[in-house]
Formats: C-alpha cells, sequence, structure tokens
C-alpha cells in the first residue's frame, strides 16, 4: 500500500482512471500515512471518515466513468481554510474549537472536482512566520534532516504543515497561501513544489484573511504538473471576492512540458545579496545553465527596489492583518475571556488567544495607520510598492520570466531563528517582492546543500501568466532530476 | 439672516450638518442580507454581516444607484472613481472591528440644495459630499440589569452621509434643509425618510459668533432623529455657547448628545468619543469606478423634483409659490393635485387640496397616500360644482360624505337628492312663499336697506335645502324685490 502515497497526483489520477486501484484503496493508505506521520505535528485535525465518505463517492463516479479532474485525490488542507464543520483555527487559539458553517471557495472547488479531504494542517499563527513556529499547537517538524545531524529542523512557514505532509508522503498535495512566501518558502525547505498564483486568480472568499491585498492561495505538489493540475481546479472566478479575476482558467497541464526555446530569462541583479551562502549562489547559476541549456535566453534586469520590499512589506501587512484581525473579539465565536467591561473582555480574549508574534504584527499595523505616522509609514510604503510593481513592468520589457533563488538559506534547526524576528522575517527576501506586486511566483527543488538539505529555486513570471511560469519550471524539474527523498517517510518506504 | 440676542448684542449661529440617510434598498451595502425595518433581532444577518473568518464584502449595485441619483438630485458632482476605506474601532455591534466608509474619495462631491425663505427668495446651501458606508448593529442595553444586547440587523445597511457646508444660519434654516432634502430623498425613491425608524439621522455642528466675525468653535450634536429635535438641539447648542462666551468662558470643541427629554445637549463621554480611527483604503475592496454613460443613463431617467414642480406649479398652474412649494413638498400631494387639478380649474383644485382634503387628512391623521378620497373622485366633485350639479356650499357636505364613506361624489349627490335647483320655475315659487312671510321687510329693502338681499337669499336657500342655485337665487330675487 505505500507505493500508493509514493504517486505523484497526476499519476495517482491516471491510476484511478486506469483502475489499477480504486480510491478507497488511494484514501486508506494516505489515512495510514496521515497517523504515521503524526510526530511531524502536521495535522492539526484529521478528518479519516469525511475521507473515506468522499473516496466511495469517488468509486462510484469512477465505476461509471463519470470522474472528475481531481477524482479520489486525497489532500491537505491548510487550516487557514474555512471547512464546513471541520475545527478551523488558523494554527490560532483565538479560534480553537471554530468550526465554520460554510467552505472557502478554493476548497469548495476542489471537492467540486472530486477531490477527498484527509484533514487539516499546522502552520504559523495566521499565516503570521517562516518557520511554523508560531503555531499556538506546536511546531512543526520538517521531514528531512541535515547529514549526520538528527536535530529537528523546521519545515518553513507559513504552510509548514502542508509542505511536511506532502514531502513525507502523508498526503498527495495539499493546499497553501503565500502572503509573503508562505507557500515557497516551506516547498523549498522540504524539498516540494510549491505555486503562489497571480493575486485574483484563486478566491480568497473563506480564507481566514491576514493581508488582503497579498493573500493568495496556491498547489504544494512533488511535481510541477501536479501543481499545474491542482491551480486549474482552485483557480477561478469568484463572484464573492471582488478582487479575484474575471478571467478564464487555463488548462495550465498543457503547458507544462512545452519548450522554454527563445525565452528570456531575467537574472534580477539585485537578488545577489551580500553574505548569500555561496551553496545558493552556486545553484542559482546552476538553475541559469539548465535554462540556456533548454534554449532559453538568460538576461541580467535590474528590480531597483527590492532593498524596500522587506520593510514595505513590514508595514502593509502588518496593517491590513491589524484590521483584518480584529474581528477576533470574542463576541461572536472562538475564544471568549470574559471581563467586567467589554474592554476588559477584548482585552482578555486577544491577550490570552493570540501569540506573540500575531501581537508584535498588530501593534505594528496599529501604529504604522495610526494618526500622525500614517502618511510617514503606510502611505510611503504604498507608493514604495507601486513603485516595486513598476520594476517589474520595466523588467518584464526585457525578459519573459525571472529566475531567483526562493529563499536565502536551507531549512535551519527549531528553535534556531525565533528569539531575532529580523533575522526570521530575512527568510522571505526573495519572496515578498512577487506579493507586492501580485505576480505568480513558483518554487521548484532544484539540489541539496551541503549538508544534504533541499534548496529551491523560485520563477517569477507575469501576472496571469503561469503557464510560461510552469513551463520554466518543469525544465528546472527534469534538469534537477531531484530525487532525494527526506529522512522521514511516513509509513517506511 | 436671523439673529440671536445676548448680553453684549447680536450673536450669528453657523451651522453644518452631515444627514445619516439610509438608502433605500432590498440588501445591504455588502451584503444579500434583508434591510426590512423591524425584524426580529439577528434574523437578517449574513456571515459577512457578523463578520465571520474569511467572509468578504461584494458592493451591492443598487446603493451605488441611489447614491449616484441622490448625488444627480442634489446638483452634485459625481466622481467617476471612489474609495472604501475602512474606519478602525472596536464595539459589539461592530463585527469586523471596523466599519467600510469612504474617506478621501466620496462617491459623490460638491452639489448645492435651494431653500425657500419664509420671505419668498431662495437661499443655497453648499452640499459638501455624499459618501457611502455602512451602518452598525444595535446595541440594547435595556434587555438585562448587566448584560447589553446585540442586534445586528441594521449591520452593514447602507447609509449615504450628506455633508453640507457650514451654510446655515438658524434652527429654523436648518429644520427647513432636513426638510427638503429629506423631500428630495423621497422624491428620488433612495430614502424613505422615516426619521422615527432611524432613517435619516443628523449630527450638527454649531458654532456662534459675532456677525461676520471669524468662526467659533464648533461642537458636534450626534444622532439627532427629528426635525423637531434638530431645531431644538441647535437652538438650545447656539444659546448655550452665548452664555459661555458672554460670561468670559472659551468653547471646548467635543462631541455633543442631545437630550429630547430634558431638552439639552450635553457632553458625551471622552471615552465614547476618543478614538483614532486609522483610516486606510479597503483591500478587500477594489476602487469602485462608475461608466459615465451609465450615469447619463441614471441622469436621464431622475424624476421631476421639487424645485422643479414648484416652478412649474407657478407657471402652469399660476399658483403662489407658496401654494406651489406647498404642493411640491411631497411627491404624493404633487401627483394628487395635478391629477385633481388635470382639465379643471387649477386655483379651485389647490384650494381643495390645501384646504379641505389637507384640513381632513391632518385631523384623520393620516399621510395623503393613504386618503380616503382618491384624487380622481376629488375630480369629480369639482366637476359637479363647474357645471352647477351642486354648489360650492354643498359640496363640502358631499365631501365630508365621501371622507367617510369612500363614495364617488355623483352617487352620493344622487342618492341624497342633492342636485342644484336651476328651474327658475321652482326658485321663483320658494321665492315667493318666503316674501309672502316677510312684508315689513321687503318696505324696508324699497325703502334703500340693501343689505336685507342677503337675508332674503339666506331664506331662500334655507328653505330649499340649500339645492337652490345661489346665482339664480340673487337674479330673481332682485327682479321679485324691484318690480
Amino acid at each position: 500500500m505505500t507505493a500508493l502515497t509514493a504517486l505523484g497526483l497526476a499519476a495517482a489520477r491516471d491510476g484511478l482512471i486506469a483502475k489499477k486501484f480504486s480510491a478507497r484503496e488511494l484514501v486508506d493508505a494516505h489515512i495510514e500515512a496521515v497517523e504515521a506521520a503524526r510526530p511531524l505535528n502536521a495535522f492539526l485535525a484529521e478528518t479519516p471518515e469525511q475521507a473515506r465518505a468522499m473516496a466511495a463517492d469517488s468509486d462510484a463516479r469512477l465505476a461509471r466513468g463519470a470522474a472528475r479532474p481531481l477524482e479520489g485525490l486525497p489532500l491537505a488542507i491548510k487550516d487557514l481554510f474555512c471547512t464546513e464543520n471541520v475545527a478551523t483555527t488558523a494554527g490560532s487559539r483565538i479560534l480553537e474549537g471554530f468550526k465554520p458553517p460554510y467552505e472557502a471557495t478554493v476548497t469548495a472547488n476542489l471537492w467540486r472536482d472530486g477531490a477527498v479531504m484527509l484533514g487539516k494542517t499546522n502552520m504559523d499563527e495566521f499565516a503570521m512566520g517562516s518557520a511554523n513556529a508560531t503555531s499556538a499547537y506546536g511546531p512543526v517538524e520538517n521531514p528531512w534532516r541535515r547529514r549526520g545531524d538528527n536535530r529537528p529542523l523546521v519545515p518553513g512557514g507559513s504552510s509548514g504543515g502542508s509542505a511536511a505532509a506532502v514531502a513525507a508522503r502523508a498526503a498527495l498535495a495539499a493546499t497553501g497561501t503565500d502572503t509573503g512566501g508562505s507557500i515557497r518558502q516551506p516547498a523549498s525547505f522540504c524539498g516540494i513544489v510549491g505555486l503562489k498564483p497571480t493575486y485574483g486568480r484563486c478566491s480568497r472568499w473563506g480564507i481566514v484573511a491576514f493581508a488582503s491585498s497579498l493573500d493568495q492561495a496556491g498547489p504544494m505538489t512533488r511535481s510541477v504538473r501536479d501543481a499545474a493540475v491542482m491551480l486549474r481546479s482552485m483557480a477561478g472566478h469568484d463572484p464573492k471576492d471582488s478582487t479575484s479575476a474575471a478571467l478564464p482558467v487555463p488548462d495550465f497541464e498543457q503547458a507544462v512540458g512545452q519548450s522554454i526555446k527563445g525565452l528570456k530569462i531575467g537574472i534580477p541583479r539585485e537578488y545577489r545579496l551580500d553574505g548569500m551562502p555561496a551553496e545558493i549562489e552556486t545553484l542559482w547559476q546552476q538553475g541559469i545553465d539548465w535554462l540556456k541549456g533548454a534554449g532559453a535566453q538568460p538576461v541580467e534586469v535590474s528590480l531597483k527596489l527590492t532593498k524596500y520590499a522587506l520593510p514595505v512589506y513590514y508595514i502593509i501587512a502588518p496593517a491590513e492583518a491589524s484590521s483584518n484581525l480584529a474581528r477576533y473579539d470574542g463576541v461572536r465565536f472562538g475564544l471568549r475571556v470574559n471581563g467586567d467591561t467589554l474592554d476588559a473582555m477584548y482585552e482578555k480574549t486577544r491577550a490570552q488567544g493570540f501569540g506573540a508574534e500575531v501581537r508584535r504584527r498588530i501593534l505594528i499595523g496599529t501604529y504604522v495607520l495610526s494618526a500622525g505616522y500614517y502618511d510617514a509609514y503606510y502611505l510611503k510604503a504604498q507608493k514604495v510598492r507601486a513603485l516595486i510593481a513598476r520594476d517589474f513592468d520595466d523588467a518584464f520589457t526585457q525578459c519573459d520570466a525571472l529566475l531567483t533563488p526562493t529563499a536565502p538559506s536551507a531549512a535551519f534547526a527549531i528553535g534556531e531563528k525565533s528569539d531575532d524576528p529580523i533575522a526570521m522575517y530575512l527568510n522571505d527576501v526573495f519572496t515578498v517582492t512577487v506579493n507586492l506586486a501580485g505576480l505568480p511566483g513558483l518554487s521548484v527543488p532544484a539540489g541539496l546543500s551541503g549538508d544534504g538539505l533541499p534548496l529551491g529555486l523560485q520563477v517569477i513570471g507575469r501576472a496571469f501568466d503561469e503557464e510560461t511560469v510552469l513551463r520554466i519550471g518543469q525544465v528546472i524539474e527534469e534538469a534537477a532530476q531531484f530525487t532525494a527523498k527526506p529522512a522521514f517517510i511516513a509509513g517506511g518506504a | 439672516m436671523s439673529l440671536i440676542k445676548g448680553a453684549t448684542g447680536e450673536w450669528e449661529v453657523v451651522i453644518g450638518l452631515e444627514t445619516h440617510a439610509h438608502v433605500t434598498s432590498n440588501a445591504k451595502l455588502f451584503s444579500a442580507a434583508s434591510t426590512q425595518f423591524g425584524a426580529a433581532p439577528n434574523t437578517q444577518v449574513s456571515l459577512v454581516d457578523a463578520a465571520f473568518p474569511g467572509m468578504l464584502p461584494v458592493i451591492n449595485r443598487r446603493c451605488v444607484e441611489q447614491a449616484v441619483k441622490t448625488g444627480l438630485g442634489l446638483a452634485a458632482q459625481i466622481n467617476l472613481v471612489s474609495v472604501f476605506d475602512r474606519k478602525n474601532y472596536f464595539y459589539a455591534d461592530l463585527p469586523p472591528g471596523y466599519q467600510i466608509s469612504q474617506y478621501t474619495r466620496p462617491i459623490v462631491g460638491k452639489g448645492v440644495l435651494t431653500l425657500d425663505m419664509p420671505d419668498g427668495s431662495t437661499r443655497d446651501i453648499g452640499i459638501t459630499r455624499l459618501h457611502l458606508e455602512q451602518d452598525a448593529g444595535k446595541s440594547l442595553h435595556d434587555q438585562h440589569a448587566t448584560q447589553t444586547y446585540v442586534d445586528l440587523n441594521r449591520a452593514g445597511v447602507a447609509l449615504m452621509e450628506i455633508v453640507s457646508e457650514p451654510d446655515l444660519r438658524s434652527a429654523e434654516e436648518a429644520g427647513a434643509y432636513v426638510k427638503k432634502l429629506r423631500s428630495i430623498l423621497r422624491y428620488l425613491g433612495t430614502c424613505d425618510g422615516n426619521m422615527e425608524e432611524g432613517s435619516l439621522r443628523c449630527d450638527c455642528n454649531v458654532s456662534v459668533r459675532k456677525p461676520g466675525g471669524a468662526l467659533g468653535t464648533r461642537c458636534e450634536i450626534k444622532n439627532v432623529n427629528s426635525i423637531r429635535f434638530v431645531m431644538l438641539a441647535i437652538d438650545y447648542e447656539a444659546r448655550r455657547q452665548i452664555g459661555i462666551i458672554e460670561d468670559g468662558g472659551t468653547i471646548k470643541q467635543e462631541t455633543r448628545l442631545f437630550d429630547s427629554g430634558r431638552g439639552i445637549t450635553r457632553p458625551m463621554r471622552s471615552k465614547e468619543e476618543a478614538h483614532d480611527y486609522r483610516y486606510f483604503p479597503d483591500p478587500d475592496l477594489l476602487p469602485l469606478e462608475l461608466d459615465p454613460a451609465w450615469v447619463e443613463e441614471l441622469k436621464r431617467g431622475l424624476p421631476e423634483l421639487p424645485d422643479a414642480k414648484q416652478a412649474r406649479f407657478v407657471s402652469a398652474y399660476k399658483l403662489s409659490a407658496y401654494d406651489a412649494g406647498v404642493l411640491a413638498d411631497e411627491q404624493a400631494s404633487a401627483d394628487y393635485f395635478e391629477t385633481v387639478a388635470k382639465g379643471r380649474d387649477a386655483k379651485l383644485a389647490c384650494n381643495w387640496v390645501m384646504g379641505d382634503l389637507f384640513g381632513a387628512l391632518n385631523k384623520l391623521g393620516v399621510d395623503i397616500a393613504r386618503s380616503p378620497v382618491a384624487a380622481g373622485d376629488l375630480g369629480a366633485l369639482l366637476d359637479l360644482i363647474q357645471d352647477n350639479t351642486i354648489s360650492g356650499r354643498i359640496a363640502k357636505d358631499v365631501f365630508a360624505e365621501m371622507l367617510s364613506t369612500g363614495k364617488q361624489p355623483t352617487a352620493i349627490v344622487e342618492a341624497k337628492g342633492l342636485r342644484q335647483v336651476t328651474d327658475s320655475g321652482a326658485i321663483e315659487a320658494a321665492i315667493d312663499a318666503v316674501l309672502a312671510q316677510e312684508p315689513e321687510k321687503i318696505a324696508e329693502y324699497r325703502a334703500g336697506k340693501d343689505k336685507l338681499l342677503g337675508y332674503f337669499v339666506g331664506q331662500v336657500m334655507k328653505s330649499t335645502g340649500g339645492k337652490a342655485n345661489p346665482g339664480l337665487v340673487n337674479e330673481l330675487l332682485k327682479k321679485k324685490l324691484s318690480g
């Protein structure tokens, strides 16, 4: 049975259609894998009964030849997605026990297409973090270990549970969300593929909001093709989300495998950071050579304002978060800690319900929006954000996509950077720019660090041009022949 | 300009109003929940209104249309791009912890509202802006000894905040402004204007100064919910400020509440007003962009508004500006009048509508929309007067009967035999009978006491039960008496 958990999403789909195995068998294998993966703390809720019921429905449809695009394929869902009658916590104490009476559009789209829910994955509290260390329900362990070192490592964040579950073969694929790198950085840390689509490609309706102008859902998979398959089901215009794009959803899978001959690949000069590990530099050059080998043409481009991206991000994201998180007040759902007055109830509920990082960002956000500081911080940041987007526009007049490292390092040990928020924020240095500009970004595992940990390369595309991004990603994937396996595989194998 | 006399001379009151008008729409500004007034608590609340995690606002096109129409009705600039902002503060009846409003870029810019002054002149009051925003829910403090209940039915209902320039100069003008604004909103069908249901509420900014001097410090009186209270609150507040200044004090800028029971304003607790709202553009909503062609289409579809209607009543029906203004004040009375006046003597129609009908409705306490006498029936009654079927005097009785029974005037006239007697033979007979009783009075009349003619007419009318044609009675009497 373990062989079924080793399959990719597309391969499992094809196997089900070919009746090599049943949805029930596929799902049971994954339910066992989810249980076996408990030491990783990747899941906050397991939903085996729901999974089996959905599998039974899938088998019935497969039997009568009415399979939907994701029929019978077991997925893990980041706990930021509201799932009907299934506990949804966003990794926070303040939503403990909250069972939404509704289903997020993206997950509803996945179930509409026949996918099966295995459970909800752990994450940084309200998606605020880069190491899955801020979850109120404990850290997630990365299934990878450094060579000759058994210290547990972080899976990255905030979609750390999803990345760990997919890397450990506890799910065929998972949903993630990405506000500043929360899909791509954990994908890089766990040796999987992570795609943040263009802002507006997937509906945000029913996803617990962190920073509304930056949040975007995307797939986390073990291959570029799988990401393409999954995105097609997740994406689409949603009248319930005013920022979702009224554009048709392309058949992304068609793009995978197409030649990149003649494409111009921009290499942003400013991404060569001082003090960046040499192996990352080397991997990046390797990636450039692979693409050149496939007929693409690297061109140096400039994204002048890159150095302002992190500060801008850490003004805009907390500002929006400070407002988005005001609704967690103990009045209508989730945690309530009573007080003598309304204000006392708010204070106690929010003090006990939110962890330190969330409180820090609410304070930052409240500060930058305050009278007297708004112009200097929030408004200035918005202006710089617009200029960063223009930098990308300019770059895309010279190239079709950009290639960069995904993160400035491989996974680090649990607890390693947790005392220093700024060091933690630096994890997102290559990814936040993409969110600020609303562009699609794909992380593909491209090699191993000196101590045997996965490293990803990032492909950035034009808005709503995920197809080119996937084409290039597929070329990197093929060239890299990334076959290394994590130390922990659910159920052995 | 009406000035207030203080101990140190005259004072000028400067008033600006912020009016919150509930937009007439079946659904809320950003959710599909119903806006029906008077439903059981918390029965009209969507997940968006209750701010559940992951819920997103979607603008209701109908509310945008209503705001644009209102802007057009106020001859205001329509901003083709406007932006929704979040106004952040915590309160139990504000589920998301922010109100979606429009701060720096409202949907409607500068406009004007014209007041009819008692002396027959007009005065233009500047409209600063109109923006769309959400209403909050309601906190019910009287349901439990120690706890507050929250009703979210109103949470998310669309409001138009209409801000005037500080152009108003007296409580009366402020009252007239609200009345005129309400009239325009009702004509447009964009707000029902029912102040008792909270559909229209005012924040009044009041300051005082020596005539022509520099502006004084203003106080804002929040949430005043009737035209009478607006006037009382402003009057009280102006006198309060004058009193303080004349006693050597200074006015502290603050937010106050009107206590209608005591007829005074009092400061809000500082906690109720000390907010830094941290406005910023709502990232869940794109800037609102209007198609100029759509705005044009709305403009073409606007109904005739009170000012235009009043002017037309003056020119087409030769009514006085005052009468035309009263009739044009409400769409229903204007329509009623026009139905009655069509093809008839407009002055007569105006007298009947403004006199008999309004008086009767007032007494019954019903508005014109629910008038027991339909406009067509009143017209038919006027026809009976004009074709001499009945006299004006009898018409009053018929009208009273119409009011109480709702019957057609012709039916009443027939059933009660009120048809006017125009047969000169019958009238002569009645005259003869009366004159036979009054030889002395005839002698006096003939001796030059002309005034007695009225007496004879009265007697004849009395003897015919009022049905004799008064003109004919007059004419025949004169002839007989002189003969």
